[in-house]
């Protein structure tokens, strides 16, 4: 896990020091009539010139961080004013915590990070709380009696939701009940200023918990389905237990194993859904930063966006595994 | 302004989409007569799920197919006095109805709608086969050899897997990406991947008759090199390919014959894109129907009769993998149009005059444009949930289908 974290911030690394963007880079960060030599004397001062394998080394920390100084003079000379680069030579990384300088925001990437996660996390919370007991819900009743007409339009329902990404969804429910009935906000913006309230939240929760619901509802469906074939049901059935009691005692338990898994894997899909929900709703949390550092040209931000992205969806799949093993019996852990 | 009320605009969509209720009903007809002989698709109309399925899909297809005609206006035609007009109002100049109203810079949805479903009907079937086709050509070896090679493909599946689709695009897909190699290199390998996988079965079944395996092999590597090279043969490669001094070859590649889909740089970037993050998942299902049959007693005696593993792979275990493929393709087919979508959403790739309906979804979803003139971004998403819904319950009865047999 730690080597796929590797490869993949060494990937993310070279995608966001390509020399397009470098270049923007020193154009935003010079005069703006700066010459071509301008920029390569700031793009060389300020260490972007030297050899990857050191740049890398410098972001994840082990490699010391040299201060940027004035070629002439010696003087030391911050890389951007707003931040508090090291002044002398020390390891300055994300090791030691210290994601970098965000050139679009004007502050360093630590401050501005956390409170994006919570804002996000906050909304993570309710989707998850809307979303995994209706999906769960639906998956059951659909598949507590197979092909019965209760199953198929349930089936029709989620295949439905399936086929409605984030975006439509949002545009969708924003005219129909903030444009046109006027229920409800159309922006989630208040929430982070004056807390999460029923009229700026329920819209973009709803919209992210549609797409997941039907996802979930089917893997459900599928193995609530394979379960209440088990010879275990039958003589549950055949002892005279009502249906309803054979449903919620005996089948719910294995029928929710693998809905598990699947709900786990849902964090890195929901990543996505985060970004978009969070542009439609003008909400600022973890997905609005990535937008705006991935669109201002801002490398540290988006590197750093992108290795906590990347954590979440490796941790994700280890607490999947892990949670797999716990609860169905027959897997046991090598 | 005045306009032509709610009954106006039913009839004067029903009015304009002719062709294709023409096709629709021909091919209905055409069903209906040789319902039995269709195997599998003619399967699909007996239960309502699998006959609404192919109905959607074939609408869409149709409509893209018929775009020119079904469309009153060019996509990208502005008409002032139009901008922002509600649905089914009348240009008091020429009498023409916007039968589904006219978008912030004053074009028509109904005409931007239908194009656009040309655009992603186009990219989404492609971009899939593709991967598909570099799924399966990884995946096969990995779950029949197993071992190192299996490990090695796997970890590296699952590095583009544990990738954000998300960030991958806004580090893939951007105008500054275009003067750098990577998206040229990656799409060279990538469409490498059909050429090689035709060549190898076209290899594995007739080697040793050289009267039928030339033929076939000379014609898979000019097809495949001409599909190649009109891929490739973007006006921003062939100007990478003069800086290191290729100009010989840069001409080359920009010969009028391989410029037959005239794909521009952005589209490249695009479908590069999709085709990368979409191929790990066949890849992985690949490997897991190859590991599964390789247990099976027909690879066993195809085993001791003394095949190739490269046989094996392409002509016993494919064919038996095709139920499952046929299923994920379809769905994939409508996961790639939401990825298509997304990227239009965020102005990623396609360019911002693009009838797209990821492109016009954002525009339509400003708040203020969402809040008065809400038919310029639902348009294109109804359109865009309909043709995935249409896949989605395609394949689910395929799936069905495909698990009665």
């Amino acid at each position: 896990m730690l080597l796929t974290m590797l490869c993949l911030s060494a990937v993310v690394f070279m995608f966001v020091n390509l020399e397009p963007n470098l270049r923007k880079l020193a154009i935003f960060q010079t005069e703006m009539r700066a010459s071509d030599q301008d920029l390569e004397n700031w793009l060389q001062r300020n260490g972007y010139r030297d050899n990857y394998a050191a740049r890398f080394g410098r972001w994840i920390g082990v490699w010391p961080k040299e201060p940027a100084r004035d070629p002439a003079t010696g003087a030391i000379m911050p890389r951007f004013r707003y931040c508090d680069e090291p002044t002398e030579s020390r390891l300055a990384g994300v090791l030691q915590g210290d994601f970098g300088c965000s050139t679009a925001f004007r502050t360093t990437v630590n401050q501005r990070l956390p409170e994006a996660l919570k804002a996000t996390g906050i909304l993570m919370f309710w989707v998850m709380i809307v979303m995994v007991p209706v999906s769960l819900l639906i998956g059951v009743l659909a598949g507590m009696r197979e092909g019965s007409r209760l199953d198929r339009s349930l089936s029709v329902a989620s295949i439905a939701s399936t086929a409605t990404p984030e975006y439509v969804s949002g545009v969708i429910f924003t005219a129909v009940f903030a444009s046109w009935l006027g229920w409800l906000n159309g922006s989630a913006a208040t929430a982070i200023t004056k807390g999460v309230s029923f009229n700026n939240f329920t819209l973009p929760v709803m919209t992210m918990a549609i797409y997941g619901i039907g996802y979930i509802a089917r893997m459900t469906r599928a193995s609530m389905a394979e379960v209440m074939t088990a010879q275990y049901i039958r003589t549950a059935r055949l002892k005279g237990l009502s249906f309803g009691g054979v449903v919620v005692k005996h089948a719910l338990r294995n029928a929710l194993i693998a809905p598990f898994t699947v709900i786990m894997l849902q964090f890195p899909w929901l990543l996505t859904g985060v970004v978009v929900v969070e542009s439609i709703f003008n909400y600022k949390g973890f997905g609005w930063l990535l937008v705006q550092a991935a669109s201002n040209n801002d490398i540290d931000l988006v590197l750093a966006c992108g290795l906590i992205s990347v954590l979440l969806v490796l941790l994700t799949q280890l607490i999947s595994d892990i949670g797999y093993a716990f609860l169905n019996p027959r897997i046991r852990v090598a | 302004m005045e306009t032509v009320g709610l009954i106006g605009i039913v009839t004067g969509i029903i009015g304009r989409l002719w062709p294709v209720w023409v096709a629709l009903a021909v091919m209905l007809v055409a069903v209906w007569r040789f319902h039995r002989n269709l195997g599998l698709f003619g399967r699909l109309f007996e239960t309502n799920v699998g006959t609404a399925g192919v109905l959607i899909c074939a609408f869409w297809i149709f409509t893209a197919v018929f775009a020119n005609i079904v469309a009153p206006l060019d996509p990208r035609v502005q008409v002032a006095i139009m901008k922002n007009a509600v649905p089914g109002a009348i240009n008091p100049d020429n009498g023409m109805v916007f039968l589904l109203g006219g978008d912030h810079l004053a074009r028509d949805v109904f005409s931007r709608a239908v194009h656009g479903a040309r655009i992603v009907l186009t990219i989404a079937p492609a971009a899939t086969l593709i991967a598909l086709l570099v799924g399966a050509t990884l995946g096969l070896p990995a779950g029949y050899f197993g071992g190192r090679i299996d490990s090695t493909l796997s970890f590296l599946a699952n590095l583009v897997l544990a990738f954000p689709v998300i960030l991958l695009f806004y580090l893939l897909v951007t105008p500054g990406i275009m003067e750098t190699w990577i998206p040229y290199i990656m799409g060279g390998v990538l469409f490498l991947f059909p050429i090689v996988f035709f060549c190898v079965l076209f290899y594995t079944r007739f080697a040793g008759r050289n009267e039928k395996l030339v033929p076939y092999l000379a014609a898979t590597v000019v097809l495949g090199a001409w599909g190649w090279l009109n891929l490739m043969s973007t006006g921003t490669f062939a100007g990478k390919l003069r800086e290191i001094g290729l100009s010989p070859v840069a001409s080359f590649i920009q010969l009028p014959v391989f410029d037959a889909f005239g794909i521009e740089p952005n589209e490249l970037n695009i479908f590069v894109a999709v085709v990368f993050a979409s191929s790990p998942g066949v890849f992985r299902i690949v490997r897991g129907l190859a590991m599964d049959i390789k247990t099976r007693d027909y690879i066993a005696a195809a085993q001791t009769r003394g095949e190739t593993p490269w046989y094996i792979m392409l002509w016993e275990m494919l064919p038996n993998a095709r139920g499952p493929l046929i299923v994920d393709a379809c769905l994939r087919i409508g996961y790639t149009t939401i990825l298509l979508g997304t990227l239009g959403f965020f102005g990623l790739g396609m360019g911002s005059e693009s009838p797209d309906w990821g492109t016009a979804i954002k525009d339509g979803s400003q708040v203020a444009q969402l809040r008065l003139y809400f038919w310029q971004g639902v348009t294109p998403a109804l359109s865009l949930m309909s043709l995935v819904l249409g896949l989605n319950l395609l394949a689910d009865s395929l799936r069905e289908q495909s698990l009665k047999d």
